[in-house]
């Protein structure tokens, strides 16, 4: 077997150390219910407690305005069903982007069977949100603006901040799906008038299982679970306190190191961008050079399939991920890939290689050899390739 | 996700390559799709296919159904190859995973469609042969389920 080599730390990452050694004791000794009123619920209700404020601090939010929840799909799915509900009789309308993830493009699918209009936002090549189509598509019946913080795929992040200020003007509730971000750049929810947020703890180095959902004071919506006075009465079922001490020890790591890490991450992303382009031929880099999460690297390879490259970068030890129609189960690529305006061929041979914080460049440097040979075998029985040579 | 033999021919695909002045061409799929596939024959004067290329952009399972594919026509008759299903190719590979069926679909068009280049450069009829479709995901249904 050769050595692992992990890549996909945007699918999710390694719990922390730390994280697990925080976590333990809620297992076996600490492990109350937080509502029971012994002593013994105390202790899990205080490491709750703490951890909600350790995330509020990060963002600069009150500790009363973070609910936990089961992960990022979770409090994506109580934000848009919870706002259709509540602000209904204002209007049907929302606004979003085309690059959203599913939690959030088939929620609305479902909003829209239900007499909500949707709509969908577009981006320019590299990924950016246009503003100006933002502001135009506002109307009297918008209840609500969300734009992910940044994609999944390509890395790019928005102008929150200028999108935050749109809502505001127009007086529209503003959320933001974090979770690739969170954890990985500074976020401030005043700074960007954001109204509501969703993170996911695993993908910062927390346990999978658990995320949040930041709702500013004052947004209206209402429970999506219903049962017993959890989480103010917003979010019924016995807290999962093991997962709370995880989510809370894992952002406290994360801004703790955070700036470091980026420093870190920065330079070995762009290391390996530069490497890609040097060494391999009729590449194209998705997404934006500069506005991007500091650990994303997504490429297109013409003339190759992005699932017959996973399985041979799978046979070096190399874990990676692709928008290929192939490897999704449907016979369309990656919808965010199609609307920067990939065709889809293009779309089919991308790669995306996103770097953790064990990542080293010697890695990054077997990588590369393993995709300079293995793409240039794919190529040689590419029918694709073979006519364009032909044409050269 | 994949069989072993799948793996075995995406891994080591038997029958990758060009014929030049093949007896007959076939390219089938599309790209939009992510699968191309390439079928190159050479016919001898019996009809006997004495040999098969193949050049295929796509998933493992498509690259493993063309190998497949053209291992089980090397050395038969037109005739012969005309037997040769989608279904056949699928099972010779141990399986392959429901979404990726269309893929074997894939192989049995390049074959058809390379024998069609054939026929038609000679001017005879194969028995049973039809024009291949342009695009192999023609008529295909859509089998997400939604809740």
């Amino acid at each position: 077997m050769k050595p692992l080599i992990y890549l996909d730390n945007a699918a999710t990452t390694k719990t922390a150390k730390e994280v697990v050694d925080a976590m333990l004791p809620y297992f076996t000794e600490d492990y109350g219910n937080p509502s029971s009123l012994y002593s013994l619920g105390a202790k899990s209700k205080e490491a709750v407690t703490k951890a909600r404020e350790t995330i509020a601090g990060t963002l600069g939010a009150q500790s009363n305005e973070i609910y936990f929840t089961a992960g990022g799909s979770e409090s994506d799915n109580w934000v848009f069903k919870a706002t259709a509900d509540a602000y209904e009789q204002k209007g049907k309308h929302i606004i979003t982007s085309r690059i959203e993830h599913h939690a959030i493009l088939h929620t609305c699918d479902y909003l829209a069977k239900k007499g909500f209009e949707i709509t969908y936002i577009d981006v320019d090549e590299n990924g950016i949100l246009k503003l100006d189509e933002l502001e135009k598509a506002i109307r009297p019946d918008t209840i609500l603006i969300s734009v992910m913080f940044a994609n999944n795929e390509i890395g790019t992040i928005q102008p929150i901040k200028e999108i935050g200020e749109i809502a505001r003007k127009h007086g529209v509730l503003f959320h933001t799906d974090a979770v690739q971000a969170y954890g990985h750049v500074p976020i401030n929810v005043d700074e960007c008038n954001i109204d509501m947020l969703s993170a996911s703890g695993h993908k910062f180095n927390g346990p999978k299982g658990i995320g949040f959902l930041y709702i500013r004071k004052g947004v209206k919506i209402r429970s999506f679970v219903h049962g017993g006075q959890q989480e103010r009465g917003r979010r019924a079922g016995t807290e999962n306190v093991t997962g709370i001490v995880g989510i809370g020890a894992a952002a406290e790591r994360a801004f703790r190191v955070m700036e470091e890490r980026n420093k870190r991450e920065i330079e070995l992303r762009d290391y390996l961008i530069a490497q890609i382009e040097e060494k391999i031929p009729y590449c194209r880099l998705n997404g934006d050079r500069v506005r991007r999460l500091p650990n994303n690297v997504n490429f297109s390879f013409q003339f190759v399939e992005g699932e017959s490259l996973l399985i041979c970068l799978d046979g070096e030890g190399i874990c990676a991920s692709t928008g290929s129609a192939c490897a999704s189960g449907s016979l369309d690529p990656s919808h965010v890939l199609l609307a920067i305006g990939l065709p889809h061929e293009i779309a089919h041979g991308s790669l995306r290689l996103t770097l953790g914080e064990e990542t080293t460049k010697e890695e990054l440097d077997t990588v590369v050899a393993a995709l300079v040979k293995i793409i240039e075998r794919l190529r040689n029985m590419s029918p694709l390739y073979e006519d364009f040579l032909r044409k050269q | 996700m994949y069989s072993e033999k799948v793996m075995d021919h995406f891994q080591n695909p038997r029958n990758v390559g060009e014929i030049e002045n093949a007896a007959g061409v076939g390219t089938v799929g599309n790209a939009k799709c992510g699968d191309i596939m390439r079928i190159y024959l050479d016919i001898d004067e019996n009809q006997i296919i004495r040999d098969v290329k193949f050049k295929t952009f796509g998933c493992g399972a498509a690259v493993a159904t063309s190998s497949m594919a053209t291992e089980m026509v090397k050395g038969k008759s037109i005739q012969e190859a005309m037997q040769i299903t989608n279904k056949a190719v699928a099972e010779a590979l141990d399986g392959l995973p429901p979404v990726k069926m269309h893929c074997s679909l894939l192989a049995e068009e390049a074959i058809h469609a390379a024998l069609w280049d054939y026929a038609e450069k000679n001017h005879i009829t194969i028995e049973g042969l039809k024009k291949p479709k342009s695009d192999i995901h023609e008529g295909e249904e859509d089998e997400s389920e939604e809740y």
